[in-house]
This record gives C-alpha cells, sequence and structure tokens, in this order.
C-alpha cells in the first residue's frame, strides 16, 4: 500500500523555476579593505546551537562580505569557528527554501506545489482549528531547535497546547541533565559551566572537543594547553584532542562506567578523595564506598583493555589537580541505554574531587535577564507531554522527542494522541533514530508543517513547507544564555529577506491573526519586541546596535562556593547526593552499576560516528562555503580490518547493519591507525537523499539510517545510538536491498 | 623588517577556520584556496601520532616562483612578502611549477594567485585574516626583526620546524613541534 504520505522529491512542480544561480558575492579586494565603509550588524549565529555573538559586515550595495565575531561575547571571544565564518554559505546557497509549498495531489500524483503565503497559512489555521475541534488543540506538537522555534513555542502555548519537544534532550544530553540533576541538584545546562581556562586537569570521555567547534570551549582548551595542564582523553578513536592530550586512553568501546567505577574505586581506596568537601557537602559516601569496592582497577583492566597501572596513574594525575579538575560532562552522551547512570559515575567522580563549585572546576553560572513583554496569560491546556508520557521516563525532566513520536504512532492505543507537527529547524529523520518508525508516526498525521531555510530530508513529509529566512535576514529573541557573567546578545536583519522566505516571528503573527491569537503578538516587526525589552533596563536598540552584547553584572552572583561557606545544594537532602535517593524512589540503581553492552557479531564492526569542525549535523552539509572545507564523509577503518575485509584505501563500500538496513548511497574508505580494528567511524550529516539539495545529494552515507537498534535509557528516554554493526558491502546492492 | 608566521601544531585541532576566512577576506573562488589543512598520522594504533599543519605560501627568503616569472609578475614586497602583480602575470604557470610548496594556484581571472600574508591588512596593522580568526590562536604573526612581536616571541621559547628546508628556499612560515 502506498503511503499517504509518500516521500516527494521536492524538485518536482514549479519549484525548478524557482532555482537561481549560484552568484558570487564580490568580497574584499584591496583597495576595499576600509571597514568603514561597511555597516556593522549585530547577529548571533544559528549555524550551530552554540549562538556565538559577532558582527556582520555588509557593504553599500547591502552585500554580506563577511561575519567575525564580537569580542565582548564570551561565547565567541572575537573569534567565530569555521561554520560561523562560513555562515554567509547559509545565506547565498542556491539551493535554499525559496516560497511556500503545499503537498497536492494531481493526476494521482502527491506532488509539492508553490502556493502564496496566504493560501499556506489558510491551510494550516484551517487544519489547525479541525485538530482542536476534533481532538483538542493539546494534539498539536512542535519539534523545534533554534531561535525560529521559539517563536511558534509562542503561537503553539498560545493556541493551548505545551507538547513542545527538541530532540537536542533525548538524542544528545538528556542524560548528563538528568545526572546532574540527582546528584547536584542542578542539570548542567549550555555552554556547560566547567572552568577550562582554570584547571589543572582536564578529563574527556569520548568527547572530541575541537572536532565539535563549540567555540570557547575549544578556545578554553588550547590555552590551557600553553601552561602545560594535563588532559586525559578517554577515547576508542584517536581523535585530535587525544592527540593534544598527555594522556590518551583507547578504551574498548561500550565500557566507559568500568573505567569511571574504577577511578571512583581508587581514589576512595588510596584515600585521596577532598574529605572536607565529602564530608561537608555530601550524602551517602559509605554507601558508595562499599559499592565500588568491588570496581578494582585490575577488573576495570580486563573490561575495558587499559592497563590498571595506567587506571591508577590517571585517577591520581586527577586527584593531584583536585579541586582544579573536570570530568567533563559531555554533550552528546546517548549512547548504550544506562547513559544516564555513566553521567552520575561522572558526577560523582567530581564530586569526591570536590571540583564542582570550585576555581578549575564548575563554576555557578550567572544568567542575564530581560523583561518579557507582556501578553495575556497563555491558556491551561487539559494534558501536556507529562501525562501523554505517564509512568515512562519518571526522571526526564524535559520533554522526550521520541515519546512524541510513540505518541503519534498507529499504535498508541492511550489517551493521548497528538495529531499535528509543527518541525522547526529540527531535521528529525536523521536526528532522532528509528527512520521506519518516525515515518509511521508521520503517516498518522492530520498537519505536519515544516519550517525550515534549507530542503532538508524531512521537507519532503510535510503538507506544507514553510521557507524561513535564515538568522542574518532576521531579528530573533535576544540571546540569554548562562556564563561566568550575565549577558545578553541580540541579532539583527544585515540583509532583506531573499526570494519569498520570512522570519519565523512574521509567520507565527500572521498565524495569529487567523486563529484570533492576535494579541499574542502584539508586534508589526519584531524589533519592536526587542526594543521594548531593552528599554525595560535602560537600554535600547540604538545603543544595541552599537553594542551588540551587554553584560549585566548586577545579576551575577559568585561563581564559585566560598571556604567553609554552607552551601545548600537543590536535591532533597540539600547535599550533593552520591547515592541518589531521587533514582532509588522511582527504582532506578542509586549507585551506577556496571552492566555489559552488546559485542558486534563476526564480521560485523561497531558502528560510530561524531563531528568535523567545518559542519553541524545536516544544517551545514549543503553550504557553499563549509562543503568547498569538507564535502562528502569517509569511512574510517583500521589497516587491520581492511586487511581483514580485503579493503583499500579510498575504495568506495556501501554498509550493511545488524537489521539488514543496507545504507542508500556508498562511501569510500580512509584506512587510519587513527581508530581502533573493532568499530568504524563517520562523520554525522551527510548521505543527503534530498535531490533539491544539488551540492550535497548523494555525498558519502548518513549514519542516521543504519540506527536501527535503539538502546532506550529507562530513566528518561534518551535513545542511545552506539549498539549498530555493520558489514561492509564491495558490489553496489541492487535497488530493491537499498534502504528506503 | 621580515614578516613570518609561526603555527602550533600541539594547539591546531585542524578546523580549517584560516581556510574559510581567507576565502571570504579576499575573494578567493569557490573551489579553490590559498591555505589549506593537512593531516600526518604516524605509528600502528594504538602508539599513533598526528599532526595538523595550516599551510600557506612560506613566503620564502629564496623565492623560485620569482626567479622563474617571465615578465616580473611574481616580486618580493615590503616586509619580505612574495605577491603577483595580476596586471603583469601571463598565467603561464612556472611559478607554479617552480613552488615546492604546491601554494599557487591559477585563479578564474586567468592569473595565477596565492597567499599574501594578508598584505593589505598587514600594511594597516592587523594580523592576517586567518591569524585573526584562529580559535585555538595557534597562529603567530609578525616581524622577525623586532624581537617582541608574537612570531619572534613564541620562536625564542619553542622548538620549531620548516617545511622541505632541503629546497634551500628558506621558508619563512614555521611550525612549532
Amino acid at each position: 500500500m502506498q503511503s499517504r504520505r509518500k516521500f516527494i522529491k521536492i524538485s518536482s512542480a514549479g519549484a525548478g523555476s524557482m532555482m537561481l544561480p549560484l552568484s558570487f558575492p564580490n568580497f574584499f579586494s584591496d583597495n576595499e579593505e576600509d571597514v568603514s565603509k561597511f555597516k556593522k550588524i549585530p547577529t548571533y549565529c544559528e549555524v550551530c546551537f552554540w549562538k556565538c555573538a559577532g558582527w556582520a559586515y555588509v557593504d553599500n550595495k547591502g552585500d554580506i562580505r563577511k561575519i567575525v565575531g564580537n569580542k565582548f561575547d564570551p561565547h565567541s571571544n572575537g573569534r567565530f569557528c569555521p561554520r560561523g565564518t562560513g555562515g554567509v554559505g547559509m545565506y547565498n546557497d542556491p539551493d535554499r527554501l525559496k516560497q511556500p509549498m503545499m503537498r497536492k495531489t494531481i493526476n494521482g500524483e502527491q506532488k509539492f506545489v508553490n502556493v502564496s503565503w496566504n493560501e499556506a497559512l489558510d491551510f494550516i489555521a484551517q487544519k489547525m482549528k479541525d485538530i482542536k475541534a476534533e481532538h483538542g488543540a493539546e494534539s498539536l506538537a512542535l519539534f523545534n531547535h533554534g531561535s525560529g522555534g521559539k517563536h511558534f513555542g509562542t503561537l503553539i502555548k498560545a493556541f493551548g497546547s505545551t507538547n513542545i519537544t527538541a530532540p537536542s534532550y533525548a538524542q544528545c544530553k538528556g542524560p548528563r541533565e538528568e545526572a546532574f540533576k540527582a546528584t547536584f541538584g542542578k542539570s548542567v545546562g549550555s555552554p556547560e559551566p566547567a572552568d577550562i581556562i582554570n584547571t589543572d586537569c582536564l578529563v574527556l570521555l569520548g568527547n572530541h572537543i575541537g572536532e565539535n567547534m563549540h567555540n570557547n570551549l575549544v578556545q578554553e582548551v588550547a590555552d590551557i594547553q600553553d601552561r602545560k595542564a594535563t588532559i586525559i582523553t578517554v577515547d576508542p578513536r584517536l581523535s585530535t584532542i587525544a592527540s593534544h592530550s598527555k594522556y590518551w586512553l583507547p578504551i574498548k568501546p561500550s565500557t566507559d562506567l568500568a573505567l569511571l567505577l574504577a577511578w571512583i574505586n581508587v581514589i576512595i581506596e588510596r584515600g585521596i578523595y577532598d574529605k572536607d568537601y565529602v564530608e561537608k557537602y555530601a550524602t551517602g559516601f559509605d554507601e558508595l564506598k562499599n559499592h565500588v569496592a568491588q570496581y578494582t582497577p585490575e577488573w576495570a583492566e580486563k573490561i575495558t583493555e587499559i592497563p590498571a597501572e595506567k587506571i591508577k596513574k590517571t585517577a591520581w594525575e586527577m586527584a593531584q589537580a583536585a579541586p582544579k579538575v573536570i570530568i567533563h560532562p559531555g554533550r552528546h552522551v546517548t549512547w548504550y541505554g544506562d547513559d544516564t547512570q555513566r553521567l552520575r559515575a561522572i558526577a560523582i567522580l567530581n564530586a569526591i574531587l570536590g571540583s564542582y563549585g570550585r576555581e578549575g572546576g564548575f563554576y555557578l553560572p550567572n544568567k542575564g535577564k530581560l523583561p518579557k513583554m507582556p501578553h495575556p496569560a497563555f491558556p491551561k491546556p487539559k494534558w501536556s507531554w507529562k501525562e501523554m508520557m505517564g509512568d515512562k521516563y519518571s526522571h526526564a525532566h524535559y520533554s522526550v522527542a521520541n515519546a512524541f513520536i510513540d505518541a503519534t504512532h498507529p499504535d498508541n492505543k492511550g489517551e493521548h494522541k497528538l495529531k499535528g507537527w509543527f518541525a522547526v529547524g529540527t531535521n528529525l529523520t536523521t536526528t532522532i533514530p528509528d527512520q521506519k518508525r518516525t515515518l509511521e508516526a508521520i503517516d498518522n498525521l492530520d498537519l505536519f508543517v515544516v519550517v525550515d531555510t534549507m530542503p532538508a530530508e524531512i521537507c519532503g513529509y510535510a503538507d506544507v513547507i514553510l521557507p524561513e529566512c535564515t538568522y542574518l535576514e532576521r531579528c530573533d529573541h535576544p540571546r540569554i544564555s548562562p556564563h561566568r557573567e550575565a549577558n545578553f546578545a541580540v541579532r539583527m536583519p544585515a540583509a532583506k529577506p531573499k526570494y519569498l522566505t520570512k522570519p519565523a516571528s512574521w509567520m507565527v503573527k500572521k498565524l495569529g491573526n487567523r486563529l484570533g491569537l492576535q494579541d499574542y503578538f502584539p508586534y508589526d516587526d519584531f524589533s519592536e519586541v526587542i526594543d521594548w525589552q531593552l528599554r525595560q533596563i535602560g537600554s535600547s536598540l540604538t545603543d544595541m546596535k552599537q553594542r551588540g552584547v551587554k553584560l549585566q553584572p548586577k545579576l551575577n552572583h559568585d561563581l564559585f562556593i566560598k571556604n567553609g561557606e554552607d552551601y545548600k545544594f537543590k536535591t532533597a537532602s540539600g547535599k550533593i547526593e552520591l547515592y541518589a535517593h531521587s533514582l532509588e524512589e522511582k527504582g532506578f540503581d542509586p549507585l551506577p552499576v556496571y552492566t555489559e553492552h552488546e559485542k558486534p557479531a563476526k564480521g560485523f564492526y561497531r558502528l560510530n560516528y561524531g563531528r568535523a569542525p567545518m559542519h553541524t549535523f545536516t544544517r551545514t552539509t549543503n553550504n557553499p562555503n563549509l562543503t568547498d572545507l569538507m564535502d562528502t564523509n569517509n569511512l574510517w577503518v583500521n589497516s587491520i580490518t581492511a586487511r581483514e575485509n580485503n579493503l583499500k584505501n579510498g575504495q568506495e563500500v556501501w554498509l550493511k547493519n545488524q537489521d539488514g538496513i543496507v545504507s542508500t548511497f556508498s562511501i569510500n574508505v580512509r584506512v587510519t591507525e587513527r581508530i581502533r580494528p573493532d568499530m568504524v567511524y563517520m562523520i554525522h550529516g551527510f548521505g543527503r537523499n534530498n535531490k533539491m539539495l544539488e551540492n550535497s545529494y548523494g555525498k558519502g552515507i548518513s549514519d542516521s539510517e543504519l540506527i536501527t537498534n535503539v538502546k532506550i535509557d529507562p530513566v528518561m528516554g534518551g535513545t542511545g545510538m552506539r549498539a549498530n554493526f555493520v558489514t561492509f558491502i564491495t558490489e553496489q546492492p541492487r535497488k530493491e536491498e537499498a534502504a528506503v | 623588517m621580515r614578516y613570518a608566521m609561526a603555527i602550533d601544531t600541539l594547539k591546531c585541532v585542524g578546523c580549517s577556520d584560516c581556510v574559510v576566512a581567507c576565502q571570504t577576506e579576499n575573494n578567493v573562488p569557490q573551489g579553490y584556496c590559498r591555505d589549506w589543512v593537512k593531516e600526518t598520522v604516524n605509528g600502528l594504533y594504538p602508539s599513533v601520532e598526528l599532526e595538523y599543519r595550516s599551510e600557506r605560501c612560506n613566503q620564502c627568503e629564496n623565492t623560485p616562483c620569482v626567479r622563474t616569472c617571465p615578465t616580473g609578475a611574481s616580486f618580493v614586497s615590503d616586509g619580505g612578502i612574495v605577491l603577483v602583480d595580476s596586471d603583469k602575470c601571463i598565467g603561464c604557470g612556472a611559478c607554479i611549477e617552480s613552488c615546492p610548496y604546491d601554494a599557487r594556484y591559477f585563479h578564474t581571472d586567468g592569473t595565477v594567485d596565492k597567499c599574501t600574508f594578508c598584505h593589505h591588512r598587514v600594511s594597516e596593522g592587523k594580523d592576517p585574516a586567518c591569524v585573526s580568526v584562529c580559535p585555538t590562536k595557534c597562529m603567530y604573526f609578525g616581524d622577525m626583526d623586532d624581537p617582541e612581536s608574537d612570531v619572534s616571541i613564541a620562536l625564542k621559547n619553542r622548538s620549531y620546524k620548516t617545511l622541505a628546508p632541503e629546497t634551500g628556499t628558506k621558508p619563512q612560515v614555521y611550525y612549532l613541534v
């Protein structure tokens, strides 16, 4: 049976007429270097979630010439990463979405047809009303990532639903948020408040700083290398930072928790933990001590393949540096399904070394504040994602994107069903594993609206595609993020929106008008809201156009716990919970227990994936500036593995996973000694399969389509994605074998 | 005055920000570059060493490109910076052949192009674009004749190497190791 919502390659039905040739902007020539000739527009970057503040330089013809960091911004310190520097490629990308499109059936065939904004918005508003009448407003959900999503959040809430989710929780950093909350009473937050600049010992597990270009974090790590601070990197792959580290522990994949428990064992057995700190601030130490007695370094050596002596030596290094030590929580930590427990071990290790709330460990971040422009109170929904998830994932303090898919799926027999989705700036099929299930859920929707700047794969499944203008063409809510100093940053349009694209703030206002929700959007242009907010604190848009970033020193509190201070943690006990009562109450291990994970069958290799510094997932893999730096991924294979499989460097292969899924496209082998023989590795974000992405279509493999064995973290619903194994196919597979 | 650059291979993460910054600063057509990042891997797992090097024209003291240029388009400018006068360049490619570093390319306009150490920025007292943008601050630029310049201090405190010293070109891009 043909799916109602058959994927449509967007290039059909008139979209082709919108294709424009790539026009190269005129960049600086030697006689045009006088910066005073250019307008300087404040922005914060939207190429990744770090959201560095900077300046877009615009010439007198209105062309955006370059983007550079704002030196007063703590995220960038005046230096953008390659993606931020190449952000202008998002604006110039010839493959951008250019006008609204709707799925229509013409002569029995589903097609996307270019439509006017009025037609698209009328259709969406009517469908929203229908869903509300039939199922209740709560059945409308939002998946978001980035600044545009925030505007749609206001719309959804005004409409009467709080079912808003972001894959950045259950597909990325959720386990660390819950582990730190269970231990210290506070989740980690973004950017992570690790005081790297002052640390003497930085410990990284599978956290490839420098390949993930989290800007000020990368900068601080580079700075501590100058003063020879110890870096300990645990990774089965010689990552860039592993090569820069004093200790590289090439661990057997999936055994990190064993290493962490052995480190805790050594530090407690040798009595080199911070006794005063633990006594004053922590509870459950005796239980922890008894629990980890079994996890000796000798025990861990057999599991992790890291020599016991090296485990002891590195534990000693950490204790020597303490409290100026950071066992970094990492960011993408959804690996094996027991991730919250692994992150708990990281939290515990930090706690017994006394690093939390201490200089060179973790600081207590300050957060900026701007008054919100008043609008009517949001209606109270009858149910929310909390009721929808029921007893599942009892420790999830944020909504779980995969639970939204479950609630939409036809096999949901519960009373809380989702019938309409907005996906704003998130390419769901490449973000959330088990694509088949996501597509089955989408097929069961009454309305699916995708808002994006690019024809991401998810667009192919939409009823309506709304083209958002890029961050360089719009203003959004000021960026307010926790850091050492309270601060906020503003974004103003550096250019007029290209083609028929519009900012999300405009879209939600127009939808609001159609739904009788106009009072929630009291502006003609969103800059009026920002100006109002700024005026409440004695600033203004005119002022901020000169600064871009404003520090708010009056809001600051101390960054560190003072010596002997009676500091109260926000746990139930007011102390650091080494033994987590909150987990025990819900039936989970109160102390992390090592469990063995699946191993590859003969002839199969663990599939691992990661980041390249010049790309952010699928968001950038069509960006002309950034594909100039890297236009495909390749498959890292150790020379032993290559020999075993008769693979040569540069050879084209397809991959098949443990469930028989074959990659749509091929990938070239890179034989390298930077990887263990029992695994393969690729950069995430390639293998694009929407033909409208002319620059990237069919280049490399998407790891996402091969991740079908998903290990759900029972604590918070995270999707463990590193239990997938692949084998090589050297001849082009017949088409019917290829993954859909 | 002798401009030079020192690049710390122990800090470089190979992110290629230097490449994209150069492309936007200098109107380098897409698909071409004046600087690039090389990765070298030595050893067998797990005894492996990795080095990233941001490479470009070495602004040599001894310049085969200038010697082989039949029209005088390639010349040594102030501070030892090697430049190409596009009005004089006939696109014969002799300089490209003579460069041991493969640092020159044919621009889409038919002339030869290469790294200028951002001469236009340097003459305003600014760092080259690549140096100014580098997130790890692993690149140092300045005047070798000034003992207080960033590059002089970096070279004084660390051991370093140059690329293909055997060719006798006396490169002025140094790699801290």
